[in-house]
Order: C-alpha cells, then sequence, then structure tokens
C-alpha cells in the first residue's frame, strides 16, 4: 500500500536522510522510536511532503512518483492520501469541532455542506465529542483537541494516518484518551505510522516497530521482538534508558 | 471678544450635515479599495513573490514617505498634466485615489504582521489535508488575521474620515469645503468650524461603537 525507497532529505549542509527505505501493508500499524533530533518526525513531515524530500520513490495506494520530478497536482494529491496529525493539535482556531473535522471534505474533496457536516458528526460521534460540534478549540481541553485532530484526519478515509508525537503536549491526564482512540483506530484496521515515547502502546498495538537514530532506520521488528531481543548495540542502549525511566 | 452665536451654530447644523454624506461617501469608498489593495499587497509581502514583491515595497515605501496632501496634489494638478487623457479627473475621484493609494500602504503593513502573527501549525494543518496556497489564505489565514488586525484598521479608516477633509482643497465640497463656504460668508469662523469639529467627533464616536461591537464578534470564537 505504501512503498518509500531511497527517500533522501537534507537541511542545507546537514543531510537528514541518505536514503531510507520503508514499506507498508494496508492496516500495518507501525511505531517509530528513537532518539530525539534523529529524524523521526522530519520522516512523516516528508511522507505528507509538509517538508519536500530532495529525492526517492514513493507510493501510496495507487499514486506513484518519482520526488524529484513531482508536480503540485502530485504533492496535493499524495496529501489526499496521507493524512497528519499534529503534536499541538494545530486545529483551525477560527472554526468549530464540526467545522474542523467538515473543511477538508468542503474545500479540498468540494462535497456539499450537508454531506460533510454529516459525515463530520458521524467522525465527532466516533471520538466521543458528539456534543462539542459547536465549541471553538479554545474552549476544549487538550485531549479534546488533539481528539478532534485525530477526527479531522479520520473524516476523509486516507490511505494512512501519520501521527507525530500525538500525546507529547498533553497533560498526564489527557494522555489516555487520546490513545484509546489510537487503539479504537487501529482495531479498525486503519493504516497508521506513528511516532512516539509511549512505549507501552509501541508493545500494545504495534504490528512493527521501527527503531531510527542518526536518519536510518536501524533496526525493526514485531514489539515482542524489538523491545526483548534488540539486535543492534544503539537500540539496545535506547531501550535500557527509555524503559529504565518508563518501565512498561 | 463676543459671545459665542448660538443660534448661527444651530442653523448651520443641518446645512453641514447635508455634507456629511459625501464625506462618508469618499471614506467608504477609499477604505474599501484601500483594504483589497492592502490585501494584495500583503500577500504579495508574505509570500515574497519575487517582482512583486519589490515593488510592493516601493509602493509602500513612497506612500508612506509623502504626506497624503503631496500625493492628492499630485493627483489632481499633476498627473492630468502628464497624462493627458485625464485632463478632467475629478476633485472627488482625485480624493478617493488618494486616500486608497495612502492608506492602503499603511493597512498593508499592520495586515501583514496579522498574517505572519497566525500561528504556522495552522498552515501546515491546511496544507496536510490538500489545501492550496490560496484556499488556506482565504479559509485559514485571512479570517483570523482580519480579527488580529481589525482594532489597528478601524483607527485607519477613523483617520481615513477625517483626511477626507483635504478633498477641499482639490474644490471639492464635502463637510469641510463647505464650512469653510459659510464661515467666509458670515465671518463667524469659530462658530462654524466649532460645529464642523463636533459633528467629526460625533461621527467617529460612532465609529468606536461599531469598533467594540466588531471586535466582541470577532474574538467569539476565542472565548474560553
Amino acid at each position: 500500500m505504501i512503498d518509500i525507497r531511497g527517500l533522501r532529505k537534507r537541511f542545507g549542509e546537514h543531510t537528514v536522510f541518505s536514503g531510507i527505505d520503508l514499506t507498508l501493508a494496508r492496516g500495518e500499524i507501525i511505531v517509530v522510536v528513537g532518539p530525539s533530533g534523529t529524524g523521526k518526525s522530519t520522516l512523516l513531515r516528508c511522507i505528507n511532503f509538509l517538508e519536500q524530500p530532495d529525492g526517492g520513490q514513493i507510493r501510496v495506494g495507487d499514486l506513484s512518483f518519482d520526488i524529484s520530478r513531482v508536480t503540485r497536482e502530485q504533492i496535493l494529491a499524495l496529501r489526499r492520501r496521507t493524512a497528519f496529525v499534529f503534536q499541538n493539535y494545530a486545529l483551525f482556531y477560527n472554526k468549530t469541532a464540526l467545522e474542523n473535522i467538515a473543511e477538508g471534505l468542503i474545500v479540498v474533496d468540494r462535497q456539499p455542506k450537508a454531506r460533510a457536516y454529516a459525515r463530520a458528526r458521524e467522525i465527532l460521534e466516533r471520538i466521543g465529542l458528539a456534543d462539542k460540534a459547536d465549541a471553538y478549540p479554545a474552549s476544549l481541553s487538550g485531549g479534546q483537541q488533539q481528539r478532534i485532530g485525530i477526527g479531522r484526519a479520520m473524516a476523509r478515509n486516507a490511505d494512512v494516518i501519520l501521527f507525530d508525537e500525538p500525546t507529547s503536549s498533553l497533560d498526564p491526564q489527557w494522555v489516555e484518551e487520546v490513545l484509546g482512540l489510537m487503539k479504537q483506530l487501529a482495531a479498525d484496521n486503519q493504516t497508521m505510522i506513528v511516532v512516539t515515547h509511549e512505549m507501552q502502546f509501541a508493545r500494545d498495538v504495534a504490528d512493527r516497530v521501527i527503531y531510527m537514530d542518526g536518519g536510518e532506520i536501524v533496526e525493526q521488528g514485531p514489539p515482542s521482538e524489538l523491545f526483548t531481543r534488540p539486535q543492534d548495540a544503539r537500540t539496545q542502549h535506547f531501550l535500557r534508558q527509555v524503559l529504565a525511566a518508563n518501565p512498561v | 471678544m463676543h459671545s459665542l452665536d448660538f443660534d448661527y451654530m444651530l442653523s448651520l447644523v443641518p446645512v453641514l450635515l447635508s455634507y456629511l454624506p459625501l464625506t462618508l461617501e469618499m471614506a467608504a469608498a477609499g477604505m474599501v479599495c484601500a483594504l483589497i489593495l492592502a490585501c494584495l499587497l500583503a500577500v504579495v509581502r508574505v509570500t515574497r513573490v519575487p517582482v512583486l514583491n519589490a515593488l510592493a515595497l516601493l509602493f509602500i515605501s513612497f506612500f508612506r514617505g509623502t504626506p497624503l496632501l503631496v500625493q492628492l496634489f499630485l493627483f489632481y494638478y499633476g498627473l492630468p498634466q502628464v497624462l493627458t487623457f485625464l485632463v478632467s479627473i475629478n476633485g472627488v475621484t482625485a480624493a478617493i485615489l488618494g486616500l486608497t493609494l495612502h492608506f492602503a500602504a499603511y493597512m498593508a503593513e499592520s495586515i501583514r504582521a496579522a498574517i505572519v502573527g497566525i500561528d504556522r501549525s495552522q498552515v501546515e494543518a491546511a496544507q496536510s489535508i490538500g489545501m492550496t496556497q490560496g484556499q488556506l489564505m482565504r479559509r485559514i489565514v485571512l479570517p483570523q488575521a482580519t480579527r488580529v488586525a481589525t482594532p489597528t484598521l478601524m483607527n485607519y479608516f477613523i483617520d481615513m474620515i477625517k483626511s477626507t477633509s483635504l478633498a477641499f482643497t482639490l474644490g471639492v465640497t464635502e463637510l469641510m469645503g463647505a464650512t469653510q463656504k459659510e464661515a467666509a460668508g458670515s465671518f463667524l469662523y469659530f462658530e462654524a468650524f466649532l460645529v464642523v469639529a463636533v459633528i467629526y467627533w460625533i461621527v467617529v464616536e460612532g465609529l468606536s461603537w461599531v469598533q467594540k461591537w466588531l471586535e466582541r464578534r470577532l474574538n467569539r470564537a476565542y472565548q474560553r
């Protein structure tokens, strides 16, 4: 369903990726872990073209292109297939919860408003915020805002949802409700790539855990293997540190 | 020193008020045109369109850097000499043109500041769902920038209403021009200009009320 080959990205002089390969099957749930500053978020952002990668091949569903020859239309088509959930929610502050979810349906997919709002209400129901349809983001808790952020990503049946540290900005009391919603999505076989430091979530939900360090994929495998028998010294070191701080 | 001629002042009120519509029309037309031009300039500045950005900077620099009165004279008396087809640009048109260009230069900068102030992540969120640059400007950025810029823009509008009085130097008989003529006939300058001052004052005060109402409305989405 998703196939990325030789993804390259530089920021000025600094090379972030010199060639990353990543393949996902439909319904697969990948959790990406690793130290800060190793390009986990940049990888997600490249898949949605929030950062423009410099080269490589990308295929999502029926869309496939060479990154160095990408057109504007291909970028928009790619974004249509890859939904993004932001660390700081990034809801539209001038729009209600309902409008936040319906915005892409109305503006980008050009759906009639009635149909878009019906779909948005259905999503609000699923994320447990039906009573907040007319609330503006400023009046909602962090957990509620992030659930709406996820709802916005769910609305258009994207091929994959990319989660960029979705619980890192949350007060501790809201983390569980957001992880709970993500587990619900996982149970519905939503394809997703999640960058997170929540090791328990990775262990419970991931089909595959990827350990990234220094802009490359060092090691990957099912959580049962990667967490208990990491092969690479860097993975072992990282997991020892993280699991010592947050025992699973 | 003589005492104020209240009867004269009262009699002047309806006379002068009949010129108020022209003053307000010039201000309203100037404001609408200036807002449109200022938005275009601000978007050009924010997105740094090559060439256009340089032209916008030059435009803003010139119209902020020279007095409005000089600009009005330039359009009304100067321009027809160069562009001969303009032989008869009328005073009202010249005044609206001058007000538009002058205030657009100021407003462009405050709109630009408001746009830049919208947090970057909302722009990214709009991009991530596949909105084009135009769509995200129209739907997400400009509505929020409007809220931020409204108090300053209303100040410019107030300034613009008062600046329409300069149109009398182009021979337009608006509120100020009419007062000037009345006073010249009666020699009661103090009374006449006091009445017109109060009329401007009341109009601006009324507008301040509109401003408060508008700000409350625009802030609705931001109440916790």
